[in-house]
C-alpha cells in the first residue's frame, strides 16, 4: 500500500521547492529592517521633550564669543538651559526675567544660565541680546544638535538640571515673572 | 565785436570747464560704481532658498516660507550672495549652522544613502517578484491539466474509483 501511495501520479505534481531560499530571506529581512527604522523614527518623534527625572543629555554650548560650556563640567551646579531666537515674540516676553534671575544667582556661582539661540541668524541674535541686556553666555545651536538631543518643540523653551546632571523642570513656553524662576531653582540649592 | 569776441571766449572757457568736469566725473562714476556693494536679485535668493527648509516652518521650503526666521535666512543668502559666495559655499553654510535636513535633497553619505537606494531596490525586487509570481502562474496551468486526459491519469482515476467502491 506504501508503495502505491509513492508512486500516485499525483505526487507528480511538481513540488514547491524546500530548503532555505535566500532571495526571500533577504526581501523579508530588509522589510523588516525598515520598518525597525521607521519605528525608532517614529517613536522618536512621537516621545517629546526631555522629561523631569530622566537625566539631562550631554551638550556643549558654544558662546558667541568662542566660549565651550561643556555641560559634563558643569555637574555641582543648577544649569538654566534656555532655548530662545531673535524671532520668537515670546521670548521677549521672559528676557528681562532671565537676566535679572541671572544677576540674582551669580554671585554665587552655583547657578550656570545658558542660553541655546535656536534657529537664528547671528547679527539678528547678537542685537536681541543687546536690546535685552542679557549678559549670561549665549551661543548658536550649532547643527540643531542641542534642540535635538533635548527634542524641543519650540521656543522658548527652559530645561533646569541640578547638580547630579538630572532635569528636574521643563519650561515650555516663557516664564512669565522673575518669582516663577527662582521658585524652581530655590528648591534645588536647598538640597 | 568786442562784445562778441568776448561771448566766444566765455562760450569756450564754459566748454572746457564743463569738459573737465566730464572728464573728472568719470572715474569717479566708475569708482563709485567699483564700491557698491552686489545686489542679488530676488530670484538669485530664491533659486537657493527653494532648494533649502528652515527647521522652524517643517515642509514648506524657504523661498515660499512667511515666517521671520526665514525671512532672515533669505537675507543671510542674499548677504553671502553678496559677499560673493557661490551656491555650494552657502548650503554648506547653513548645513554647518544648522545642520542636514535644511537640505531639500540630503547629501549622499552615511545612513542618508538609504534615501537613495532603498526605492529603486524595493521596485526591483518587486517587479522580480511580480515576474516570478507571473511565470510560476503560467507553468502550472499547462501541467495541470493533462492530469485528467493523459492515460496515466486516466488509470489512476479508475484505480480511485475502484478504491472508492471497496471502500463503499
Amino acid at each position: 500500500m506504501n508503495e502505491e501511495t509513492t508512486n500516485n501520479p499525483v505526487s507528480e505534481v511538481p513540488q514547491e521547492k524546500t530548503g532555505p531560499q535566500w532571495g526571500r530571506l533577504a526581501v523579508w529581512g530588509g522589510l523588516l529592517l525598515l520598518m525597525g527604522m521607521l519605528a525608532v523614527g517614529l517613536k522618536r518623534t512621537q516621545e517629546g521633550p526631555v522629561q523631569p527625572g530622566q537625566m539631562a543629555p550631554e551638550f556643549i554650548v558654544t558662546s558667541f564669543d568662542g566660549q565651550n560650556y561643556n555641560s559634563a563640567e558643569l555637574r555641582g551646579k543648577v544649569i538654566v538651559l534656555n532655548f530662545w531666537a531673535s524671532w520668537c515674540k515670546p521670548c521677549e516676553q521672559e528676557a528681562a526675567d532671565l537676566e535679572a534671575a541671572w544677576q540674582y544667582y551669580a554671585d554665587r556661582g552655583d547657578v550656570v544660565f545658558l542660553g541655546v539661540d535656536y534657529v537664528d541668524t547671528e547679527p539678528e541674535a547678537l542685537g536681541y541680546l543687546t536690546k535685552f541686556n542679557i549678559s549670561y553666555p549665549n551661543g548658536p545651536d550649532l547643527g540643531t544638535r542641542i534642540s535635538q538631543a533635548f527634542r524641543i518643540r519650540g521656543v522658548p523653551e527652559t530645561y533646569i538640571i541640578n547638580q547630579e546632571g538630572m532635569l528636574t523642570h521643563t519650561q515650555i513656553g516663557p516664564f512669565t515673572s522673575l518669582a516663577q524662576i527662582k521658585a524652581v531653582i530655590d528648591p534645588l540649592l536647598d538640597q | 565785436m568786442k562784445q562778441h569776441s568776448t561771448f566766444n571766449l566765455q562760450f569756450s572757457t564754459t566748454i572746457i570747464f564743463l569738459l573737465f568736469l566730464a572728464v573728472l566725473a568719470v572715474p569717479v562714476t566708475a569708482l563709485a560704481q567699483d564700491a557698491e556693494p552686489y545686489a542679488p536679485t530676488d530670484d538669485e535668493i530664491n533659486a537657493i532658498a527653494r532648494e533649502m527648509f528652515c527647521p522652524v516652518c517643517e515642509n514648506v521650503p524657504l523661498d515660499v516660507c512667511g515666517t521671520q526666521a526665514c525671512a532672515q535666512w533669505r537675507a543671510l543668502i542674499g548677504e553671502k550672495l553678496s559677499q560673493g559666495w557661490t551656491e555650494e559655499e552657502i548650503k554648506q553654510y547653513f548645513v554647518d549652522q544648522y545642520g542636514a535636513r535644511v537640505l531639500s535633497e540630503p547629501p549622499r553619505e552615511g545612513i542618508n544613502w538609504l534615501v537613495y537606494v532603498v526605492p529603486p531596490v524595493a521596485f526591483l525586487v518587486g517587479a522580480y517578484v511580480l515576474l516570478k509570481g507571473l511565470r510560476s502562474w503560467r507553468q502550472i496551468e499547462p501541467e495541470s491539466t493533462p492530469l485528467v486526459n493523459d492515460e496515466i491519469s486516466d488509470d489512476y482515476v479508475a484505480r480511485l474509483e475502484d478504491e472508492l467502491r471497496k471502500s463503499q
